[in-house]
């Protein structure tokens, strides 16, 4: 663990030799320990905010937790009348949604990102990322309304003809009512294209211009150099734009919860209304009466957290994988 | 090498099937770029569009005024917005920037792993989990909702984008001009604050700017912290109204006038936000001029 | 002696300086445009006092008055004991319901082809958010609506995926009317539905309603007069079919009026009276009966005294009807018990 993060790419070594030489006491007379010290107590406030939180979320969750243990989160009733909580069709909403949307928003932002980083003249790329920029600053309860308003009605009026071709596949099979899963994935990769765009441009702009040259050289195509060379020179950046897309999505709640139909059920089709954990939490966190019901909220929180842990996990192996084959290849 | 020369001289490299495919999957990074860029200015027009009766000096000059009143604004929600974000940046930029700098510049082995590892988790908390969180830790033992509460759950959304965006920019800066500083006996520190971190400045203000962006619409961690108000909120220990939470209060409401204000009140948003960062870069450009001159 | 001189001189000052009141409560949703409407009134004529009322829902009210992180509450559905003892430990001091307006939920629904006004038997409604009766040409629909062609169609359910109020309301009167409803599925604020997909507040089942054609589900009276959504007569106990209006609504209230118990927390769904509509609802404000801050309970009071009398004129224009006056005699007497 301490050597993945140690050998992490693009941290520009210091040149340890030239520290090691030093005591710790010179390096304090420089100032040099100070600003580390200065520099570790913000950093380590992170840990204490993200501990306080986890322990809130921990002990608001008790009485759910000891009453359904894991059963939680494996079974599909959610009864707040008798007291009967299970969150599965909220975790399968969250994770089709999330991946559905990462399936839209990859290609489109990436495609992006390559435009204005390769093709488009610096101004024009500069102008259009400001506009990607903003589009992430778009509040998500705006989102909601322009998928309530505008989008759901496209999709109502397209989806017979999809259909027609596509009808056959159970995930495109059922009656569409505009709230489903796939309405609310659609607005998700909205959401978090910008993520991916603005964070690959950067990138992919910081390439190094040899690394083109090499490859146009040889006279490959612009898009063989860009595929090729650059593209995988930045592959790390842009799997990182990628997971904070993902959890940003994960995560996502006010736009979700006006598109995707609020059923807690769980549906094979894309094309049904579902639920996500974000979204009942937001729908039911005020009204929550009773001990039992707003602890049984607060634990999906604490599965939320749990699942972005998870992912965070999955990034940071995949991330050491590559590595390892950049090292060995 | 001779033979890859030998190659790239003939006619006949690239292929015409390379070059087909050269220009498709570049047409389509164009065609995605439209459309993502189209996203937007679709969401401008249709607020406007939808919003544009209730545009009038009222509008940021009024409070607001009950249903089935006209007029009445939303100046108490601008207010308590430009609050919000103060505070925020207040808490999140600055533990951001150190954050940043450490795990750039100082942090190696389990310290640095757990410090990105742990804002990578902060990161994914969703907002409204954040809502909960600031609720039962500010407003409980405070029994007061406030502009405070408010502040620190957006200043809390802050810290790892501008943690991050630092990290990545700080590393950015080219190993030698670092060797430079460090050959030329200035100490580590200095050289982070003389060279490193002007060298990233343009950069971290960015992502700063972003991050900023980014909560300035957040909705969900505002209902349980920050709460509302019809009225202008005094100090900051009182519940405090701001843009995002009326735009939601209104648009869910079934009153056509809200409907309009809660539009306006997005395009205000998102103009504000477009005014501010213009602005900003205005600075930049200035300064780089500066430094260059 | 002194020092309670002292103690009264300082408060006197104080309250001589304490020129702004700001007082915060939460709650219901249906009810917001009502005391929006009274908080901005009554800043007019009272300049000094901020009455902030923000709409988290009715169960968020209750929640957040217990933990005592708002100075009142606002509730469509009555506290539960279960509730007042918690807000008694928790807060040490016994909450009063005041009951403030009247207000319906109506079956609103979206058939493509029909816009004639349909008439629901308690049956009808039961079965349909059961799951029995999943086609609109039902025979149990059909045969109160004789000269209505229906279409075969299925029926597309809808509900409130937050808990509220209106749904306390709705499943509070299907719990009356089935005994099914009543074993199944049971009465809160939010329950397990058998069937439907779930909008989140009025605005969003309303929203729902409009888009999904074949559609019904329950909204407040208000909503679906100013979405312009038909909506249904609803059978009555004494076998009428009764259409909600501002004056079937008051029937309601007035029969149940006589029954008030002493502290209104009074379920009006499903009433005798025979021109009554059998969905309708009181909504009330919730007032702890002490309060530490003097200042603000008395601002409290007066603002509450208000709403109870000269306040109630502005209820009709927002499509809520206004309290009988019996009830608003009793609710002043109630105000003699708070301690402030």
């Amino acid at each position: 663990m301490a050597n993945a993060a140690l050998s992490t790419p693009g941290i520009p070594m210091q040149p340890r030799g030239l520290e090691k030489k030093q005591t710790w006491l010179e390096r304090l007379r420089k100032g040099d320990e100070v600003v580390h010290l200065i520099t570790l107590s913000g950093a380590w406030s992170i840990i204490v905010i993200t501990g306080l939180l986890v322990q809130h979320l921990w002990v608001y969750s008790a009485i759910a937790r000891h009453t359904f243990g894991w059963r939680f989160l494996f079974t599909s009733t959610w009864d707040p009348v008798n007291g009967l909580f299970g969150a599965w069709p909220f975790v399968y909403g969250t994770i089709v949604t999330s991946i559905l949307a990462l399936v839209i928003a990859i290609p489109i932002g990436l495609g992006t990102a390559i435009f204005l980083a390769e093709l488009a003249p610096r101004k024009i790329s500069d102008a259009l990322t400001f506009l990607v920029e903003l589009l992430a600053a778009v509040p998500s309860v705006i989102y909601g309304l322009v998928g309530i308003f505008l989008l759901i009605p496209i999709l109502t009026t397209a989806m017979p003809y999809f259909q027609k071709v596509f009808g056959w596949l159970p995930i495109f099979s059922g009656t569409f009512y505009g709230v489903s899963y796939f309405s609310a994935a659609v607005i998700l990769a909205i959401m978090v294209v910008p993520f991916i765009v603005s964070i690959s441009r950067e990138v992919l702009l910081a390439v190094p211009v040899s690394q083109r040259e090499a490859m146009m050289a040889l006279g490959a195509t612009k898009w063989d150099v860009t595929w090729r060379a650059v593209v995988p020179y930045a592959r790390q950046g842009i799997m990182g734009s990628i997971f904070l897309a993902l959890a940003r999505a994960l995560g996502e709640t006010m736009a979700v919860t006006m598109v995707i139909g609020n059923v807690a059920q769980v549906s094979t089709s894309l094309l049904a209304p579902g639920y996500t954990i974000a979204a009942v939490i937001a729908n039911e966190f005020t009204e929550a009466t009773g001990d039992l019901y707003l602890h049984a909220l607060i634990e999906l929180g604490l599965v939320l957290f749990a699942v972005t842990m998870i992912i965070n996990a999955l990034a940071r192996l995949l991330m050491l994988t590559m590595r390892g084959h950049e090292v060995t290849g | 090498m001779i033979v890859s020369r030998s190659s790239s001289n003939s006619p006949s490299y690239p292929p015409r099937s390379r070059k087909i495919i050269n220009y498709i999957m570049l047409s389509l990074t164009g065609l995605c770029t439209l459309l993502v860029v189209s996203v937007l200015l679709t969401i401008l027009v249709y607020l406007l569009w939808n919003g544009v009766h209730a545009l009038n000096l009222n509008f940021f000059t009024k409070l607001p005024a009950p249903v089935g009143q006209s007029g009445g604004g939303v100046s108490n929600a601008i207010i308590g917005t430009l609050k919000l974000l103060a505070l925020a940046s207040a808490i999140g930029v600055p533990i951001g920037l150190l954050g940043g700098i450490y795990l750039s510049e100082f942090a190696g082995g389990w310290s640095a792993f757990t410090v990105r590892y742990t804002t990578d988790l902060l990161n994914g908390v969703p907002s409204v989990v954040m809502g909960i969180f600031v609720y039962t830790l500010v407003v409980l033992p405070m029994h007061h909702f406030s502009t405070l509460a408010g502040g620190i759950a957006l200043g809390i959304m802050m810290i790892p984008i501008a943690l991050r965006s630092t990290e990545d920019f700080l590393r950015a800066v080219p190993r030698s001009l670092r060797e430079g500083g460090l050959a030329l006996g200035a100490s580590k520190s200095e050289t982070i604050f003389t060279i490193v971190i002007p060298a990233a400045i343009y950069g971290i203000i960015t992502g700063i700017m972003l991050d900023v962006a980014r909560v300035a619409g957040e909705t969900a961690p505002l209902l349980f912290t920050a709460f509302g108000n019809q009225f202008n909120s005094p100090g900051w220990l009182q519940p405090t109204a701001s843009l995002p939470v009326v735009i939601y209060n209104y648009a869910i409401s079934p009153y056509d006038e809200w409907h309009q204000q809660a539009w306006a009140a997005g395009f205000v948003l998102l103009s504000g936000l477009l005014v501010v960062s213009i602005i900003a870069r205005l600075i930049l450009a200035r300064g780089k001029k500066l430094s260059h001159g | 002696m002194i020092r309670r001189l002292l103690t009264l001189a300082v408060l006197t000052t104080a309250s001589a300086f304490a020129q702004q009141i700001s007082l915060t409560g939460a709650g219901s949703t249906f009810a917001y445009p009502l005391y929006s409407s009274w908080a901005s009134q009554y800043h007019t004529l009272h300049p000094n006092v901020e009455v902030n009322y923000q709409s988290i829902g009715s169960g968020g009210g209750i929640r957040q008055l217990i933990a005592g992180t708002v100075d009142f509450g606002a509730t469509d559905g009555p506290m539960t004991d279960k509730e007042l003892a918690e807000a008694q430990q928790k807060r040490g001091t016994a909450i009063l319901h005041f009951p403030t307006a009247l207000g319906a939920d109506v079956p609103s629904y979206n058939i493509p082809g029909v816009s004639a006004e349909l008439k629901f038997t308690p049956a009808a409604l039961a079965g349909i958010y059961l799951g029995h009766i999943t086609k609109w040409n039902d025979p149990e629909i059909q045969k109160a609506n004789p000269g209505i062609k229906l279409p075969a169609a299925n029926i597309v359910v809808i509900h409130r995926s937050d808990g509220s109020g209106t749904t306390y309301c709705w499943v509070d009167y299907l719990s009356k009317v089935s005994p099914d409803w009543k074993n199944k599925v049971g009465v809160g604020t939010s329950v397990n539905w058998p069937v439907g997909l779930g909008g989140k507040g009025n605005e969003g089942v309303s929203g729902l309603i409009r888009r999904i054609p074949n559609s019904i589900g329950y909204i407040e009276l208000i909503y679906s007069i100013q979405n312009h959504i038909l909506y249904g007569e609803v059978e009555n106990s004494s076998g009428k079919f009764i259409k909600a209006d501002l004056n079937t609504v008051t029937f309601a209230a007035a029969g149940a009026s006589k029954t008030m118990p002493a502290d209104f927390r009074v379920s009006i769904t499903n009433p005798a009276s025979a021109q009554a509509y059998p969905i309708s609802t009181y909504t009330w404000l919730l007032i702890p009966e002490k309060m530490s801050d003097k200042t603000k309970g008395a601002a409290l009071k007066a603002f509450l005294h208000w709403g109870l009398t000269d306040g109630q004129k502005y209820a009709a224009p927002l499509a809520y009807a206004p309290l009988p006056n019996v009830v608003v005699q009793r609710e002043l007497q109630q105000m003699k018990k708070l301690q402030y």
